[in-house]
């Protein structure tokens, strides 16, 4: 073998074998860069304020509470037997609750399912003049002053939505004020499902 | 001037942090103010999310600090208390995630992508003084001679 080619052969050997480790040390970070791009893409999509939550598919928790005043029917746990129903929290000092009640004067007068009122941390007066001022939706109201039972519910951000099946068990809670989207792709399926499936 | 800056440091000293607990939280028996107090660094404020509901002046947050010393009160051990937020707030309340199914990639992801940089850490060095050894191989001092007098007889 002449020394020319002896030389040639030898750095052909080297440039060989650097490809195939530069290759696998190049293709490995993106590799995992892309992965982690994919999750936070994903991330970024999500609101950080919708939790997931412990009492779907567990009965409501058990309270009695009285009218906001100037309406005689009180909530209780024992309220929810028989019929599929929406439970929203609300309060006076809520501005997204104002945004959301003309949507649930709507759906009162639609009279798919009762909406019951949870008027969270109000003082008697205003929830009473809220609803006097913008209109009452509500079958049922229940006045939780002190905000303890909304606590049982799991609440966090008013306003939110629970629909409640015939058996007194949660099925589906919304967090943030309901618009006509996320009653018509999530709540009302599940409305017509629940009342289906219950009747028999 | 240097007494003017050293007293605003002093005064910087003297502060002490602000506390989210208000006086009239605070329960008159000291051994159980120390315990709902853990117990309250270590529950998220669902309205703020970054911080304790020991820290935050959420209102949300006031009514559940309230709420555990209550339950402390009543007879409720820490768990107990603990498990009574959890029920209706889900895992995402405790700010330190339990150990269960769900969590293992949250505790064993960092011990796993460590064990990962080690071994492929330990694989490139190796390789490199593979390679080293390699090209130490590919040329002895003999054949740089042999080769040297190549070159020159080429030249020549």
């Amino acid at each position: 073998m002449s020394t020319e080619n002896a030389i040639s052969h030898a750095t052909d050997v080297q440039q060989t074998h650097h490809e195939k480790n530069g290759k696998a040390v190049y293709v490995i970070p993106i590799f995992f860069f892309g992965i982690i791009a994919i999750a936070f893409a994903i991330g970024l999509t999500l609101n950080p304020r919708e939790l997931p939550s412990v009492l779907i598919g567990k009965p409501v928790p058990a309270f009695n509470l009285p009218p906001v005043e100037g309406r005689k029917l009180g909530l209780s746990s024992s309220d929810f037997e028989g019929k599929v129903s929406l439970v929203n929290v609300f309060a006076s000092w809520c501005a997204e609750c104002r945004a959301e009640h003309p949507i649930l004067m709507e759906l009162g007068a639609m009279n798919i399912v009762p909406i019951h009122g949870l008027n969270y941390k109000d003082k008697p007066v205003d929830a009473k003049n809220w609803l006097d001022g913008l209109g009452d939706p509500y079958t049922r109201t229940g006045a939780d002053r002190d905000g303890r039972v909304a606590i049982d519910w799991g609440v966090y951000g008013v306003p939110e939505t629970f629909l409640v099946n015939r058996k007194g068990e949660i099925v589906f809670k919304h967090i943030g004020a309901i618009t006509w989207k996320v009653f018509e792709e999530q709540i009302r399926p599940l409305i017509e499902e629940l009342q289906k499936t219950s009747a028999n | 001037m240097m007494v003017r800056i050293f007293t605003i440091f002093a005064l910087f000293l003297a502060s002490t942090p602000a506390f989210a607990v208000n006086p009239d939280e605070v329960l008159s028996d000291p051994v159980l103010e120390v315990r709902a107090r853990s117990i309250s660094q270590n529950l998220r404020c669902l309205v703020c999310q970054n911080q304790s509901i020991d820290d935050s002046d959420a209102d949300l947050a006031k009514d559940l600090r309230v709420l555990v010393r209550e339950r402390l009160v009543v007879g409720d051990s820490d768990d107990e208390v603990i498990n009574f937020v959890v029920d209706r707030y889900g895992d995402f309340v405790l700010l330190k995630p339990p150990f269960k199914g769900v969590t293992y990639a949250l505790w064993f992801g960092p011990i796993f992508i460590f064990l990962i940089t080690v071994f492929t850490g330990y694989r490139m060095l190796r390789r490199r003084k593979s390679e080293i050894a390699e090209q130490d191989e590919t040329l002895t001092v003999k054949e740089k001679k042999e080769l040297n007098s190549m070159h020159k007889e080429a030249l020549n």
